[in-house]
Formats: structure tokens, C-alpha cells, sequence
């Protein structure tokens, strides 16, 4: 049998040994917000940048930019680009108006999730103003053209990552809220600063 | 049954296994029959049996549900507990000079849990998983969307998450158990740097299933809340990413197929230096290659993830991470190499598995470094050559180790002696099967043939019934091997305290076989170099 000395000892170690494990439980969900702010940080996984203002910077490239709109099952919105694709020059700030019809005889709210590809553009891919950036809301069988404004950060021109890159494919899916506990009412009004027609 | 001995505990273990594998054999079995020929041949008939439904899509499912459930029994159910849970209950204390285990009423719980777990996860198989299907048919990685109730609204995954969980838990309790037991209950003497090889492959072992598995616990536990509760971790529509599921998954994932390879590569170390009779070469290298392997183990994992999208910079450290692992493992096979080279060599049954386990383990880590380059990897993701790769790895590499230890210590845990006539032909059946099913796999794989499908196009008929014939004769493997542990009881030669000779110098072998139910009453007291 071992000696009670041995066995506090044998206690401290498991209970390190436990702690160690429940560190590793706790830095899994750690993991979640670093994965989401690391995506933001360097353009991982397509994730686009959010520009305050216009770049200064002129670039000599020209990338077709298309454009991808779906709408996620349960949402009976319509979503479209007014044009399928643009060709950009670098540092060239471009708007591109979307379409939105909420063809539901109610108030809905979506949401726009979207990405880039490739994407590595994600890092160079600058939004100045989107609907994506909040929630978006329709009266029954409203319709709304929002814009999107963007530049291509001319710096993308020196990363090698980008070399074979001739096209980059901007794409949004609207999703209903996950979460509709909220009465609509206390929802935020929508922000999209293009003219609801 | 309640015993909290540890030998007992990890002679349940060792059942256990047993049991698990031959299920998850009898599994790969089916799927081999399925794919001796083009078209669907038999999976109509075991999808009535099983889900009461025979139609040709329920008979796609269910081939997708037997390989996801194939590959978990075959991780969770047969390898970690026969390695980590038997020999490692059975040997740490022998080995070191302990009387028990550090925690023996644990230990006894960490064994009982597994039994539920698989329970959950046959149970998953007989309700409803992805719509109007029985069972879940993901794959091991058990990715989000499939996973997701998008995929799988069935509460066949749920089964299959708390099986997980439950197969987790027991590991960690389990690793808990031998971090402390070799930590504090080494007889005098017995310093770390005279610990036997396989008692530093459990030590490192438990180190990375204490720092694994509860990642995986996480990540589950996230897509269980997903599931259930309407959090949106890897649901995009909440701004969740699957991808994130895939990163945690692996996170815990490349470290677990290390855990599954350690233990067998500490159990080689000591059959090669028993019947080489010489101490193994370079014993304080292989203590850190093994420390190395678990280290960089866990900065590799999204080399399983060269075609989500990751940058060509990311690509290239993963890359080049990952061949640096080639480093660690090469110093150990050219060590066990060293250690037989001018050894007196006694080609007894354990030291054949042992060479058979270097050289298959040596094939699969080629088409791994082969595979760690991503421009590779894009042609060869999730074809045959990566089911190839990985099987003579775990499949091979691994279980041939189980067998070698299974060989080598039989007769310490039973006290009888096995027929050598009989292990031997266990072994070139199995050597012979094994090599036959996959070697042809590189070949389906390099010509494109992707997996878990029911079926293929007719081109890839041949190498696929080759493939077959070798898991018929590997079959015949198991039924040799049943008939030579039945020979062995009926029998019953003695083995006597020690019949490998003066090679087998570790402390369990200083004991009568089997052991007493209590050994050590007084502690052994080490002095010089043994190990």
C-alpha cells in the first residue's frame, strides 16, 4: 500500500496531469475567437478586409472581380448583382449594386455570410461599405438595391501568392437569422446606405 | 470484474480488443466482398439485415456507415486499449517495480467505459442519421456540414458524439493514471533514463492524450451544442466556419495516430533488444525521438488539410513540418536496425512481428513523406493511395506491434508457451494478406480511385480483386491466430519466469509467469544501466 506521503504526491501529480487536460479542453474553445480574429487579421480562408476610406495607391493590374449571390433554404428572398462580373485595376475603388426582393408577406431579416476565393485575395480585398456588415431587413415583398464598395489593395501586386491569380470571385450567402428570438421590432433598422427603391 | 488489479484490468483490456477488433474486421470484411467486383453485390443484403431497408441507397449508406464505424473501432476500440489499456496496464508496473498502478479504483473505471462507448456507437447504427438512413456515414473525422444537423438530422450522430466522448474520457483517466504511476512509483533506482523503452512510449503516449483528446472533447462538444442548442461554431449562417471543425480536428487528430504508433514502437524496442541480445542502440535518441515525435506531432495537423484553401506560405511550413518528422522516425528504425546488426539474433515468433512491423511501418512512412507534399496531396487527397498509406501505418505498423506484444508477453501473462509453428504461420498468412490488400491500394489510388465509395468504374477491377483475395487470406490469418491461443490453453506448456533467454532483462521477467496477484512486496532495487 502506498505510504500517505506517496499518495499526496501521487494526488499533486494527477491533479497537474488534470489540470493539463482541462487546459487543453479551455484552449479549444480558446481556439474558436482566435481562429475567427486570425481569419480577420490576414485574410484567412477568404475573409475580406473592412477599409475605413479610399487608397491613395494606384496599381498597374487589372483582376476580373465576379460577382455570386445565393440565398439560403429557409430564407424565400430573391438576391441577385446587377452585373455578373467587373474588371478592376488595383487601388480603383468600384461600387456594384445587389438586389434584394423579400418576396415573404412579412417583415424578415437576413443576414449576408460571405467569402472570396482564392482565398489568399481575402488579405488584399477591401471593403469600404457593404450590406454584409450588419443584418438587412425588408418589409413583405419589398425590394432593395444596396452596394458594395470596394478596392483591390495594390500591394497585391508584390506577393507572389498572387501572381497566377486573374480572377477572384466575390460571393455572398444570405441566411435568415439562426437566432429569431428576438421580436422583430426591437431589431435594428437596416443600415444599407443605398437608396431603397 | 470489479478488480482493480492491474493485470486484471488489463487482461479485460486485452479481451476487450479482441472482441473490438474482430467486429471491426468482420466490417472491412463486407467491404472488401463489396469491392471484389463492379456494382453492388452485398451491401443491399446487410442493409435489410441491419436497417430493415434493402434498397440501393439505404445499401450506400450503410457502406458509408460500416467504414466511418470500421475506422472508430478500429482507433478507439482495438488499438488504444489493447496497447495503451492491456499491455500498458499489464507492463508499466511490472516494468518500473511498482506494486499497482498509482490509482487502481480509476483504472477500473477508465476500462468500464469503453464497453459503454462502443455500445453508443453500435447503438447509432440502428437509428435514424442522415434523412430516412440508419446510422452515420460521415467518416471518422466526422466533419461539419454532414455532421451538422444540415447533413445528419438523425440522432444516430448524437450516439456517435457521446461515444467519443465517453471513449475520451476513459483515455484521459487512463493517461492520468500512468503519468503518475511512472512519475512516482519507480522501485529505487529506477531512474527516467533507465525507464525500458516502452514504458518512455506509454509515458510520451499519455502526455499527448492528456493534451489531445480534450481538444477533441471540444470540438465535439461544439458540434453537439450546434446540434442541439443552436450555437453556431461551424454554422455559417451564425458566422460559424466548418473549416474550424477541421482544424480542431485534426489539432487532436495527427497527434492520435501517434498515440496509436508509440506504444508499438516501444514494445519493438523491446522485442528487438530481447532477441538480438544486445541493449538497444542509441537508448537515450530513441527516448527523444519519441519526446520529438509527440512535440512536432502537434504542429502538423493541417497537412490533412492541403485543399481547404491555406495560403502557399502556410502550405510550405506544413510541409516542411511535416518531413521533419520523417527525422525522429528514421533515427528509430535505423536504430532498431543498429541494435540487430552484430546482435545474436533468435528469430523467435515476437522478433518476426517485430522485423515485419519495421519493414511495413518503413513502406508506409515513405508514401507519408510522398504525401506531405501538398502539389502531391492535391492529386492523392482522399484517393486509395492515402487508405494505403495509412493502413500500412496503423493497420500494419500497429497491429503487427499488438501481435509482437501479444507474442512476447503471452506467456508472461498466461504462463503457458504458445506453439511456434503455429505463430509463425500466423504470421506469414497475415503477412502475406495484409501486403496483398494494400499494396494494390497505392496503385487504385495513384490511377485515381477515390474513397468510400460502394463502387468503381470497371477499370479498377483487377487491383481491387487482388485486393480481396489478400483480405480472404488475411481471414484465414485470424483464424490461425484463434486456433493458436486455443492450441496454447489446450496444451498448456509451461513458460516458465523467463523463456527468452538472457536477452529479456527487464524486471517483469524476474517474476514467476504468470505474476502474483501482488508482486514486489519487497521493492526491487535497480543499479547500472537496464533497460
Amino acid at each position: 500500500m502506498p505510504q500517505p506521503s506517496n499518495r499526496r504526491s501521487n494526488l499533486t501529480v494527477a491533479a497537474v496531469a488534470g489540470g493539463l487536460a482541462a487546459g487543453a479542453l479551455g484552449l479549444s474553445y480558446a481556439a474558436v475567437p482566435f481562429y475567427f480574429a486570425f481569419c480577420l487579421a490576414t485574410g484567412f480562408g477568404g475573409t475580406t478586409q473592412v477599409a475605413q476610406a479610399e487608397t491613395g495607391l494606384r496599381g498597374d493590374r487589372v483582376i476580373r472581380v465576379r460577382f455570386n449571390a445565393n440565398v439560403a433554404p429557409g430564407l424565400d428572398w430573391t438576391f441577385a448583382p446587377e452585373t455578373e462580373r467587373a474588371d478592376v485595376r488595383t487601388g480603383a475603388t468600384t461600387t456594384v449594386f445587389f438586389r434584394f426582393e423579400n418576396k415573404t408577406d412579412h417583415d424578415t431579416i437576413a443576414h449576408a455570410v460571405y467569402n472570396v476565393t482564392p482565398e489568399i485575395s481575402g488579405a488584399w480585398f477591401n471593403k469600404i461599405s457593404c450590406f454584409c456588415f450588419t443584418d438587412q431587413r425588408l418589409g413583405p415583398h419589398e425590394i432593395a438595391e444596396i452596394p458594395v464598395v470596394f478596392f483591390l489593395d495594390p500591394r497585391l501586386e508584390q506577393s507572389r501568392d498572387m501572381d497566377p491569380v486573374g480572377e477572384i470571385t466575390l460571393s455572398y450567402t444570405l441566411f435568415a437569422p439562426p437566432l429569431s428570438e428576438k421580436p422583430l421590432a426591437l431589431a435594428p433598422p437596416a443600415q444599407g446606405s443605398g437608396p431603397k427603391l | 470484474m470489479f478488480s482493480t488489479n492491474h493485470k486484471d484490468i488489463g487482461t479485460l483490456y486485452l479481451i476487450f480488443a479482441l472482441i473490438a477488433g474482430l467486429i471491426g474486421s468482420a466490417m472491412s470484411g463486407a467491404m472488401r466482398l463489396e469491392l471484389m467486383f463492379p456494382g453492388i453485390q452485398i451491401f443491399p443484403t446487410i442493409s435489410a439485415v441491419l436497417a430493415g431497408d434493402g434498397s440501393i441507397d439505404a445499401a450506400k449508406n450503410m457502406y458509408n456507415v460500416f467504414t466511418t464505424a470500421h475506422g472508430v473501432i478500429m482507433i478507439f476500440f482495438l488499438v488504444m486499449p489493447a496497447m495503451i489499456g492491456g499491455f500498458g496496464n499489464w507492463f508499466v508496473p511490472l516494468m518500473i517495480g511498482a506494486p499497482d498502478m498509482a490509482f487502481p479504483r480509476m483504472n477500473n473505471i477508465s476500462f468500464w467505459l469503453l464497453p459503454v462507448s462502443i455500445l453508443l456507437l453500435v447503438l447509432s447504427m440502428f437509428v435514424e442519421g442522415s434523412p430516412g438512413m440508419h446510422g452515420f456515414g460521415g467518416g471518422w473525422v466526422l466533419y461539419p456540414p454532414f455532421s451538422s444537423v444540415a447533413g445528419t438530422p438523425g440522432p444516430a450522430m448524437d450516439f456517435v458524439i457521446l461515444s467519443l466522448h465517453i471513449a475520451g474520457a476513459s483515455s484521459i483517466l487512463g493517461a492520468i493514471n500512468f503519468i503518475t504511476t511512472i512519475f512516482n512509483m519507480r522501485a529505487p533506482g529506477m531512474t527516467l533514463h533507465r525507464m525500458p523503452l516502452f514504458v518512455w512510449s506509454i509515458l510520451v503516449t499519455a502526455f499527448l492524450l492528456v493534451l489531445a483528446l480534450p481538444v477533441l472533447a471540444g470540438a465535439l462538444t461544439m458540434l453537439l451544442t450546434d446540434r442541439n442548442f443552436h450555437t453556431t461554431f461551424f454554422d455559417p449562417a451564425g458566422g460559424g466556419d466548418p473549416i474550424l471543425f477541421q482544424h480542431l480536428f485534426w489539432f487532436f487528430g495527427h497527434p492520435e495516430v501517434y498515440i496509436l504508433i508509440l506504444p508499438g514502437f516501444g514494445i519493438v524496442s523491446q522485442i528487438i533488444s530481447t532477441f538480438s541480445r544486445k541493449p538497444v542502440f542509441g537508448y537515450l535518441g530513441m527516448v527523444y525521438a519519441m519526446v520529438a515525435i509527440g512535440a512536432v506531432g502537434f504542429v502538423v495537423w493541417a497537412h490533412h488539410m492541403y485543399t481547404v484553401g491555406l495560403s502557399l506560405n502556410t502550405q510550405r511550413y506544413f510541409v516542411f513540418a511535416t518531413m521533419v518528422i520523417a527525422v525522429p522516425t528514421g533515427v528509430k528504425i535505423f536504430s532498431w536496425i543498429a541494435t540487430m546488426w552484430g546482435g545474436s539474433i533468435s528469430l523467435r515468433t515476437p522478433m518476426i512481428w517485430a522485423i515485419g512491423f519495421i519493414f511495413l511501418f518503413t513502406v508506409g512512412g515513405v508514401t507519408g513523406v510522398v504525401l506531405a507534399n501538398a502539389g502531391a496531396d492535391r492529386a492523392l487527397h482522399e484517393t486509395y493511395y492515402v487508405v494505403a498509406h495509412f493502413h500500412y501505418t496503423m493497420s500494419l505498423g500497429a497491429v503487427f506491434t499488438v501481435f509482437a506484444g501479444f507474442y512476447y508477453w503471452f506467456p508472461k501473462i498466461t504462463g503457458y508457451m504458445y506453439d511456434e509453428k503455429w505463430g509463425n504461420r500466423h504470421f506469414w498468412l497475415l503477412f502475406i494478406g495484409v501486403n496483398l490488400i494494400f499494396f494494390p491500394q497505392h496503385f487504385l489510388g495513384l490511377a485515381g480511385m477515390p474513397r468510400r465509395y460502394i463502387d468503381y468504374p470497371d477499370a479498377y477491377f483487377l487491383w481491387n480483386f487482388v485486393s480481396t483475395i489478400g483480405a480472404l487470406v488475411s481471414l484465414a490469418a485470424t483464424v490461425v491466430f484463434v486456433y493458436t491461443v486455443y492450441e496454447a490453453f489446450q496444451v498448456k506448456r509451461i513458460a516458465g519466469a523467463n523463456p527468452w533467454g538472457p536477452g529479456a532483462d527487464t524486471l517483469e521477467w524476474t517474476l514467476p509467469s504468470p505474476p502474483p496477484f501482488h508482486q514486489y512486496e519487497t521493492l526491487p532495487q535497480i543499479t547500472g544501466a537496464e533497460h
